[in-house]
């Protein structure tokens, strides 16, 4: 996918991607020569589509984590995973306090995405604080 | 007005789906690297015993070998509890840990993630479960492959569901698999059954690698002799179609001890004969 700013002739930048929570998905573009900005709104069934696909418009911010699409979309049993713990960062207990309110499911995955963007940066604690940059940088808005 | 074409336009494609499809692909291939073979037990009918069949092949087959088995059966899942598997599944550094059951068998079924007595279901953001089913069904099996750290295997047995699709599925996932072992009861409305899903598995160029026929005959618990159960020689007549050995006729025996040890151990030398 490739958006045109028509009067410049030119191909748009992808800018952001945000997932507000209601199973919509929103992606955003600028002109790199006039500066004009757009935000492509996909419907919740263009957004479950590619989802159901296991891919991401836009591209992947981070690797894909195992069995990804099976514990975002199946509706399984919340202790089916346990998470390997070893040389990730501590979380604050505010921080688990708001992971808990993660359906459990995919609650471990989650979890291991923020360990993971924090390690990246060299973040030992994860603050509630971290997780709200993560969230941003990641386009992670309903996690 | 006329515009460039995405052709025209030649910057980037930031999402790069396609790449990111084959990205998928590609990590099953490189999953199952360290997996000598694999090898699909189907049928076109259900209620054959290939789920207990499976079961009874990994068994054989862990005495000597490294074995493992996916259960693709995502909707009626059974191997899982024949083989003993338990959850939890630990999330390690290369994957999703599958559980080792019995004899040391690596197992990882949809059994070990649902909610006892649950029916498989999917969230759907947009409602319609049912128009996403078959897209989150195949990315389920695909994640199965290539996410279950397997490790390091002599043959991966991967029990299909009833039908015809699953061979197709998989086939178009693992292009390496080694084949498929059509498993049958004597019956003709099980020879017709299954026919269908071997041709549907022939038009695709799936190796064949033979038929089992299940049950055949009932072993008598008191005098071991084998009467008929089913009228019919399905697994015969299968054989002959397809141009396929018959690899194997396992009678039934009603107090939970296997198909008989030297039918099976008969069975699976074949198998492992066709598979090598």
């Amino acid at each position: 996918m490739k958006f045109l700013c028509i009067d410049c002739d030119e191909q748009m930048t992808y800018e952001d991607r945000q997932e507000p929570g209601d199973g919509t998905f929103t992606a955003s573009y600028v002109c790199p020569a006039c500066g004009h900005r757009m935000a492509m709104l996909a419907n919740p069934m263009e957004t479950q589509l590619v989802g159901s696909l296991g891919v991401k418009v836009g591209g992947r911010t981070l690797d894909q984590q195992p069995m990804e699409l099976v514990r975002q979309t199946l509706e399984g049993r919340d202790d089916a995973f346990v998470d390997d713990p070893s040389g990730r960062p501590t979380w604050a207990s505010t921080s688990e306090e708001r992971l808990a309110r993660v359906p459990g499911f995919v609650r471990g995955m989650v979890k291991k995405i923020y360990s993971e963007w924090a390690s990246e940066r060299g973040i030992q604690v994860i603050t509630p604080e971290v997780m709200d940059q993560a969230r941003v940088d990641l386009g992670l808005e309903e996690m | 007005m006329t515009y460039r074409t995405y052709h025209q336009v030649t910057g980037e494609d930031r999402s790069q789906l396609g790449a990111q499809v084959k990205a998928q692909r590609d990590r099953v291939t490189e999953r199952l690297q360290t997996v000598g073979r694999v090898v699909a037990v189907m049928s076109g009918k259900g209620g054959v015993g290939k789920s207990y069949l499976t079961s009874w092949l990994a068994r054989a087959v862990a005495s000597t070998s490294r074995v493992g088995v996916l259960d693709a059966d995502l909707r009626s899942p059974t191997v899982a509890r024949l083989l003993g598997a338990r959850g939890p599944l630990r999330v390690g550094e290369s994957g999703i840990e599958p559980s080792i059951a019995a004899d040391g068998i690596a197992v990882f079924s949809t059994d070990l993630l649902l909610d006892e007595g649950r029916p498989l279901q999917w969230r759907s953001s947009a409602g319609d479960p049912a128009v996403w089913r078959g897209l989150l069904e195949i990315g389920a099996l695909r994640e199965f492959l290539s996410d279950v750290a397997w490790g390091s295997l002599d043959l991966l047995l991967v029990d299909l569901p009833p039908g015809t699709d699953g061979v197709t599925d998989l086939y178009d996932l693992v292009p390496s698999l080694a084949g498929i072992i059509a498993v049958t009861i004597p019956s003709d409305e099980a020879r017709r059954s299954v026919a269908r899903s071997l041709r549907a598995a022939r038009d695709a160029d799936v190796p064949i690698l033979g038929v089992i026929e299940n049950m055949s005959g009932y072993r008598c618990p008191g005098c071991a002799s084998v009467q008929p159960l089913f009228d019919g020689a399905a697994g015969q007549a299968l054989a002959d179609e397809f141009g396929v050995p018959l690899l194997g006729r396992l009678p039934f025996c009603p107090h939970g001890d296997g198909p008989g040890q030297e039918a099976l151990a008969s069975t699976v030398q074949a198998v492992l004969g066709r598979a090598s």
